[in-house]
């Protein structure tokens, strides 16, 4: 028999600590959608999508069930849209961006992505079209989500884009300025973006990819915390032990669902993304796992550090549990989403200065920041640039997400409901980097020899 | 296959027996039984064999669910892959 010790762990991890399946998240290429006929292009993205994830939100219900852990998020990421739309008119664009609301309704999930450009080193007609929409389909839409990739470290970083995207994450804000800015919820600006992503706003399905692929992200940050917590104190040898013999744990449940998942819809399996994902729910929380290891407050001098060593652990823990890895693997620290991160904020121990160098060691990037609704367009430039080259100058994938909340300033709050949490507006530098980005141009691709 | 029942909550007479019943109604075999009772909270961990099972294996998880409404109790079905890919390498 199963030891008991073993089953009653798992079942604890399961209902008092939180672990959960965060999302299958099921690839679908739309390249055999294209047509020079808006409205048939339409059809044929609506029929695809819905063919295709038929079955998904009952076959996740079913793998619920049967294993007795929770899936959060059943969802669909496409082939970028820039991609597939060529040259239809911007606003056969913000029809297609309705198109693929309309399949997320039809199937039942909860967020569908891919309404994407790449755009690392130059820009298509289609890329600028989608672009100039993207603030209209996201207050359009619900539950479509925006990613642009604007540098990548073979590319360089292409500064048109990232001056277009400072205009269309303002322009995203003013227009749900009633919904507190929420679209920009919806919007990423990547650096490196994977094409196997199965995490929201991000997610869209890279030109590498199969026809169809399911990619899972685990989550379990209260695990990881709690199991700290149990260990006492120890060095932290021992605790890097520790959290890759969690992470194994965590991860071998993603690849189970995965697994089951590809098998049901009889879908290739894609990749099992390595994430420490938090809700704003209590005990799911990346910032607690920093102070369960030591640190009076996430944000504190040593953060760096933390985090640091948590991100690796966890990788090398999740990478034998799993057959296949991508996605953007690693620990998130999106600041609405975390109570510790919200807390940290909130009495002034977090500021975006650290939150930046913590996204030099760990997953993702500046994530769910709210920011003052009149901050600069030139400023979250300024702040995507500088987030954007970290990625590029370390091989990584970094990325922005950033809410200037309409109206607010640095003490109110925007509240966005549900797994997005809450977030305190954070103060920014005020000096102004508009000459800089108004230059325009190419910053060229790093070189990788002489390093230092 | 097998599957895990955990039947956890406030001691009282015939919590095996009711589920049981409850196993043996869905042609359910019951292959090994681990129960203990601390300071009056029950505990027991069921393995059983789920291969002749009537009906899916949500509907009889929501079955136990259900009883363990009725009786007061935390009633979880899983299936053993869980575990085992939990725990073993």
């Amino acid at each position: 028999m199963i030891n008991t010790s073993d089953i009653l762990e798992t079942i604890n991890m399961i209902r008092q600590e939180n672990l959960d399946v965060r999302t299958i998240t099921m690839g679908i290429s739309l390249f055999d959608c294209v047509s020079d006929d808006e409205k048939r292009l339409c059809d044929k993205i609506y029929d695809k999508i819905t063919k295709k994830a038929e079955r998904l939100v009952e076959t996740g219900c079913e793998i619920e069930k049967k294993y007795g852990i929770p899936i959060v998020n059943k969802r669909v990421s496409v082939t970028p849209i820039s991609i597939i739309g060529g040259d239809i008119s911007p606003d056969g664009y913000i029809r297609v961006a309705k198109t693929l609301q309309r399949a997320a309704d039809t199937l039942g999930i909860n967020f569908i992505g891919g309404f994407s450009a790449l755009v690392q080193k130059g820009m298509t007609e289609g890329a600028k079209r989608l672009i100039s929409v993207i603030p209209e389909a996201l207050t359009e839409t619900q539950l479509v989500c925006s990613s642009v990739n604007v540098a990548s470290t073979k590319a360089g970083i292409n500064m048109d884009a990232i001056a277009l995207m400072g205009k269309a994450i303002k322009r995203a804000a003013y227009l749900t300025r009633d919904n507190n800015s929420i679209a920009c919820a919806k919007l990423v600006v990547f650096a490196n973006a994977p094409e196997d992503n199965p995490f929201m706003a991000g997610a869209f399905h890279g030109m590498g990819e199969e026809e169809t692929a399911i990619n899972v992200g685990v989550s379990g940050p209260g695990v990881v915390a709690s199991a700290i917590k149990r260990a006492g104190d120890c060095s932290l040898s021992e605790l890097a032990e520790l959290i890759k013999k969690t992470a194994f744990k965590i991860t071998r449940v993603g690849q189970l669902v995965a697994m089951e998942a590809s098998k049901k819809l009889d879908v290739p399996f894609g990749i099992i993304d390595l994430s420490l994902a938090p809700t704003p729910a209590v005990g799911d929380s990346v910032a607690h796992i920093l102070e369960e290891m030591g640190l009076e407050s996430c944000g504190a001098h040593g953060t760096t550090a933390a985090l640091a060593m948590l991100n690796d652990a966890v990788k090398k823990g999740g990478v034998m549990a799993s057959s296949r890895v991508g996605g953007l693997s690693g620990a998130f620290i999106p600041v609405s989403e975390d109570a510790g991160m919200i807390d940290a904020v909130e009495k002034g121990a977090l500021t975006i200065e650290k939150l930046e160098a913590m996204t030099a060691v760990c997953s993702v990037g500046l994530d769910m920041i709210a920011v003052p609704g009149d901050t600069e367009e030139a400023v979250i430039c300024g702040i995507i640039a500088d987030e954007i080259s970290i990625g590029v100058a370390n091989t990584k994938t970094t990325a922005v997400r950033l809410i200037p909340a309409y109206g607010k300033k640095v003490g109110d709050k925007v509240d966005f409901g549900g797994l997005l949490g809450y977030a305190p507006i954070i103060k920014l530098n005020e000096y102004s980097p508009a000459r800089f980005i108004s230059r325009g141009g190419h910053i060229p691709a790093p070189i990788h020899s002489l390093k230092n | 296959m097998k599957a895990v029942i955990t039947v956890t909550g406030k001691d009282s007479v015939g919590i095996i027996a009711a589920v049981s019943a409850e196993c043996a109604e869905c042609a359910v075999n019951i292959v090994d039984i681990t129960q203990t009772v601390l300071s009056d909270y029950f505990v027991m961990i069921m393995l059983v064999n789920i291969d002749e099972l009537k009906m899916s294996f949500g509907e009889f998880s929501d079955k136990l669910d259900l009883l363990g409404k009725e009786k007061g109790l935390d009633i979880h079905t899983m299936h053993e892959d869980i575990f085992n890919s939990m725990h073993k390498i």
